[in-house]
């Protein structure tokens, strides 16, 4: 695995829990046309816990993206064509349960996510607390200010997920999570499509796994901007109010296993 | 102009609900997924309120010169039939498309199988 990547950062001192060091541990990546930003993230990931290993996958990009994460040292799958979010986090946790992963990380290709925070992530899980861990952009007071309407978006969306799943939650759309082997189990088998982390809280809850928040810190994207415009915002919140609704009359379905 | 039959006001009703209906069991039994469901849920919703609000019937009849609003009800929901139809159509298109680049990547992929075993073991 070559770290010889330009944009390496100064490498941090490195102190890997030895509960977290015992446990099979591989970032997910959805990535989309991120050729700049990639390797960048791919290489902290490493800096920040080189048990790690990662895995690319590429959501239909027309740029230089599966090169430069294959080149950082990265798994690389290519998906024949664009899935969307929700079809390339499930084709790496797929991967993630094909391959015997004890836990699996998922970090954005965008570099908003400082892979420094994983340990954090991972805290919970390896103390037996939680299923599925989620890294809140607003626990403890974090100052992240997102424009108006989005931040009515999550807080709208915090705010019924708390309702359905009886647990206060602060942050119900972010990206940066982890999850152990349940639900790795859980979510390789069934993962909303499209926008799919408000979703997933609720499924997590009725499949009777822990979800635990944890603070963390977002920062500003290196380049381009969400891939949420207003357009898909609207049809976001709509689908997935609805998807949250119907889901109030659905039966509680079976627990997952290992197979 | 006619006002509407109480009777068409109640059969058109008592449908958009049917309609309705079966839309939120197909999406809870999850054989219709959201993101297909919203333009028939829309449909649902405006017949319905069509349906009901007879009043509004009878205005949207008059401003567009037809004389039966019962027939209005019957061209607003054709209307949105055929915008329904427009979009699978789209729907298709994408899905052929993408149902030939998985063919491809499928025999292409085979073929590299069959050509490894082969170097491999000549026979």
């Amino acid at each position: 695995m070559s770290l010889d990547v330009p944009s390496l950062p100064a490498p941090r001192p490195l102190r890997v829990d030895s509960r977290v060091a015992k446990l099979r541990r591989i970032a997910v990546i959805p990535a989309l046309n991120e050729e700049d930003s990639i390797a960048g993230v791919i290489a902290e990931v490493h800096a920040a816990d080189p048990g790690f290993e990662v895995i690319v996958i590429d959501d239909g990009s027309t740029d230089r993206t599966a090169e430069r994460a294959l080149a950082a040292g990265a798994h690389v799958v290519r998906l024949p064509f664009n899935l969307g979010i929700g079809g390339a986090v499930q084709t790496g946790l797929m991967y993630a349960r094909d391959h015997g992963f004890d836990v699996a990380v998922q970090v954005d290709a965008d570099a908003q996510h400082d892979p420094a925070e994983i340990a954090r992530l991972l805290t919970p899980i390896v103390e037996d607390r939680a299923d599925l861990v989620v890294g809140s952009r607003f626990l403890n007071g974090r100052r992240y200010k997102p424009p108006f309407f989005r931040r009515v978006g999550i807080k709208l969306f915090a705010g019924l997920v708390s309702l359905i799943v009886r647990q206060q939650l602060t942050d119900t759309t972010s990206g940066f999570r982890a999850m152990n082997r349940r639900g790795i189990l859980l979510f390789a088998d069934d993962y909303p499509h499209d926008y799919p982390e408000v979703e997933a809280n609720v499924l997590v809850f009725k499949h009777r796994l822990r979800l635990v928040e944890v603070p963390v810190c977002m920062r500003n994207r290196a380049n381009g901007a969400s891939s949420i415009n207003v357009r898909m915002s609207a049809y976001y919140m709509i689908k997935v109010s609805l998807a949250l609704f119907v889901g109030l009359f659905r039966r509680p379905p079976a627990p997952v296993e290992e197979r | 102009m006619t006002p509407t039959p109480l009777r068409v006001t109640i059969a058109a009703s008592v449908a958009a609900i049917l309609l309705l209906a079966v839309i939120f069991e197909l999406i809870r039994t999850r054989r219709l997924q959201e993101r297909y469901a919203l333009l028939w849920l829309l449909t649902g919703v405006v017949a319905l309120v069509l349906a009901v609000w007879r009043q509004g019937l009878g205005k949207l009849s008059d401003v567009l010169g037809v004389s039966y609003p019962p027939s209005m009800l019957f061209l607003a929901t054709g209307v949105f039939v055929v915008v329904l139809l427009l979009h699978y159509s789209t729907v298709i298109s994408r899905l052929s498309d993408q149902n030939r680049i998985l063919a491809q990547r499928l025999a292409l992929l085979e073929g590299r199988v069959h050509e490894d075993r082969g170097a491999r073991d000549p026979d």
